[in-house]
């Protein structure tokens, strides 16, 4: 196409969703065949769905290819350290309760070296929604083995199959506390749309898994075939189980996938507590918005 | 004690207590952190008094989580802090480079005890000021602060989040064991005295914000979660719109503002107390508690007839280097007393060249050096030069 003809071409419609996107940041990085990219417009789609004022949303995530989101996402928007995105929100969530923080990972970084924060922040009931992309691998470095990965798979970190086994995410959060609990496929696009918009509107923490293909480091070593192929064996292994006990949510590539809408119950949040405490104890607690209730001194400014 | 944020008035309190004080009174409205000796007295005063004053208190899993939420804070508009001691802050040394990079104002005070390792938890050091410099990954610069007393606990805390917001950048307040559980006179003054420490907003709408464009300090202007800005922050190598930018021009251009943004105002952060030093052969050149023995022996020196002199070093990143090259270049030799095996005096010794002599007074920790070494230290210096 000569430049003459392409400014002459009409300027195709807005993309729907190109209000919350960072378009001068496109193309993205992902591969092709990547399940990252259906999540995030699904992460899109969910949050017009929510209706949220988007000055009141923010996006927190690590490091791994899921955390590149942040980046393309048109949002305050923060790419945190390695396993640490849950812990940032938390602070940024204190510091703005009227915020709806989003933390978007990989699996590698939510439970592997972001294990520990994981667990606490379900304990705690802090009041995040999280979307975990489980691709079975850590894919930003080239394919290793992470916390998910099945049990005998290859990797280039378990080149003889992988000898441990792997973590049931959606049991774990439901088990330390999560008040709202999902397993999806990037199969299921609707349905993972609305559990994300479900999560959103949620109070408390709640935790919605992806399972999403990699072909090109977990696909290509364990032969599951091109991303087309790896999402006809999700059509044809996962079975849809909502509000079963998360213990039998079982993720068996030799068997079933299960999905579904696990947990949705009612739970203080730590911001509920927290208050509450403070209200029972201090006689003049004062209404906070933000709990920086700004000094006078950046008043001043 | 009343919900007042600044506790105007005289009290005897300990050194983590006054840099609680100091934070609230510079306006600290969030605290994450995880319990360690010698620093756990911030820690519980924080819990007690921040509710107080709308603000919110979280005991972290670890020290990584509660550096991550103490940026997260901050970037959600609130001034906040931590407090450890050194395996804290060796935990918190990633999120600290990712407030360096991504320009994040906080405080975190690190109350020194003897390492390595677990070392004696309950007993002083001052072997984590290497760390202070450069313990992350990559090169930066930092601000460190090193009071000598509860009322500089409380002086010095106030200072450092007023630095922290000029400068964006998390701010250390590198106490140490003794400080931190002395109890002592501390004058908090009115509300009125205390220097505010106001964030540099963006004059210009959320389009034509750049978040990293800086004024002509090298500071840029911080646009906080939730206003409208829609900025993304990353620690990944940034341009000016806060987008990640992975080649070799776009790292010179970020490190270079990064230095000089404290390279070029150290004259305006670096702060010292020098006493005797016109006429002085021989300057003691200390900080921390080290600096108050070295205070009563450069005094009971004096008596003597001594021509000593001291420079107390009230911050020590960056380094006065200046100060130092004058000093040395008027004296015969520097004394440098510190708790670890000498940290402190090899940048005296790099500042001073080969102008006059160096002489570290090293002590592996667990105790303070009494007055009376250095002492001994200056008469054997002084012995030896004639």
């Amino acid at each position: 196409m000569t430049t003459k003809k392409a400014a002459a071409a009409p300027r195709p419609p807005p993309h729907p969703m190109e209000t919350l996107l960072r378009t001068e940041r496109l193309p993205h990085i992902w591969c092709s065949g990547c399940g990252i990219g259906i999540v995030f417009g699904s992460i899109l789609a969910a949050i017009q769905k929510t209706g949220y004022d988007p000055d009141t949303l923010a996006v927190v995530a690590g490091i791994g290819c899921t955390g590149r989101m942040a980046g393309y996402i048109h949002l305050d928007s923060f790419h945190t350290t390695h396993g640490r995105a849950i812990p940032f929100a938390t602070g940024l969530k204190l510091a703005q309760p009227e915020a709806h923080v989003l933390v978007v990972s990989g699996d590698g970084d939510l439970l592997a070296i972001g294990g520990n924060h994981f667990i606490h922040a379900a304990r705690r009931n802090m009041d995040l929604t999280v979307v975990c992309v489980n691709n079975l691998n850590f894919g930003m470095t080239g394919g290793q083995l992470a916390p998910s990965t099945p049990f005998g798979a290859k990797t280039t970190t378990s080149p003889r199959g992988c000898p441990e086994e792997p973590f049931n995410f959606c049991d774990l959060a439901a088990t330390c506390g999560a008040v709202y609990v999902a397993r999806w496929t990037a199969l299921h696009i609707r349905k993972l749309t609305n559990s994300i918009a479900t999560a959103m509107q949620k109070r408390g923490f709640s935790f919605v898994e992806v399972l999403t293909p990699c072909p090109t480091y977990f696909g290509r070593r364990n032969k599951t075939g091109n991303a087309l192929e790896t999402l006809r064996f999700y059509h044809n292994r996962s079975v849809i189980r909502n509000d079963i006990d998360p213990k039998e949510a079982t993720v068996d590539f030799g068997g079933q996938i299960v999905v579904g809408n696990f947990i949705d119950r009612e739970r203080p949040t730590f911001l509920d507590n927290y208050q509450a405490a403070c209200r029972s104890q201090l006689a003049a607690w004062p209404e906070r918005g933000r709990a920086g209730a700004v000094t006078k001194h950046q008043e001043e400014q | 004690m009343s919900a007042r944020a600044v506790q105007t008035g005289i009290h005897f309190i300990n050194g983590d207590h006054a840099c609680c004080e100091g934070a609230l009174a510079a306006g600290c409205r969030f605290f994450a952190g995880y319990p360690i000796t010698p620093a756990t007295e911030i820690a519980e005063r924080m819990s007690l008094r921040l509710p107080e004053l709308g603000g919110t208190y979280i005991q972290m899993e670890d020290e990584m989580a509660s550096m991550a939420a103490v940026l997260g804070a901050s970037w959600g508009g609130v001034k906040a802090m931590t407090g450890t001691s050194g395996p804290g802050f060796s935990l918190m040394m990633e999120n600290i480079g990712l407030g360096i990079c991504t320009e994040t104002p906080c405080v975190i005070c690190n109350v020194q005890r003897a390492g390595p390792s677990t070392g004696l938890p309950t007993l002083v050091g001052q072997g984590d000021m290497m760390q202070a410099r450069w313990g992350s990954h990559g090169h930066y610069e930092i601000i460190a602060l090193a009071p000598s007393s509860p009322q500089e606990m409380f002086d010095f805390t106030v200072r450092a989040f007023a630095l922290s917001e000029e400068y964006r950048l998390p701010v250390l307040v590198m106490a140490d064991e003794v400080i931190g559980h002395m109890n002592e006179r501390v004058v908090i003054p009115s509300e009125e005295q205390i220097p505010p420490a106001p964030r540099r907003r963006p004059q210009v709408p959320p389009g034509d914000y750049l978040p990293y464009r800086a004024d002509a300090d090298g500071v840029a202007p911080m646009a906080s979660c939730g206003e409208g800005y829609r900025v993304h922050v990353t620690g990944l190598t940034h341009d000016e719109r806060g987008y990640p930018a992975m080649d070799a021009e776009a790292q010179q251009r970020m490190v270079h503002r990064l230095v000089e943004k404290i390279r070029g105002n150290r004259d305006r952060i670096i702060r010292t107390e020098n006493i005797y030093l016109d006429d002085a052969r021989v300057v003691v050149v200390a900080y921390g508690i080290t600096a108050r023995s070295a205070k009563q022996a450069v005094r009971e020196a004096r008596a003597r007839g001594i021509r000593v002199g001291l420079v107390k070093l009230e911050t020590v990143w960056p380094f006065p280097e200046t100060l130092i090259q004058d000093v040395a270049s008027r004296a015969n030799a520097l004394i440098v007393p510190e708790i670890n095996g000498g940290q402190i005096v090899l940048e005296v010794q790099r500042c001073a060249g080969w102008a006059c002599s160096i002489r570290p007074l090293s002590h592996y920790g667990g105790a303070i050096i009494p007055p009376g070494d250095i002492l001994a230290c200056i008469e054997t210096a002084v012995k030896e030069r004639s």
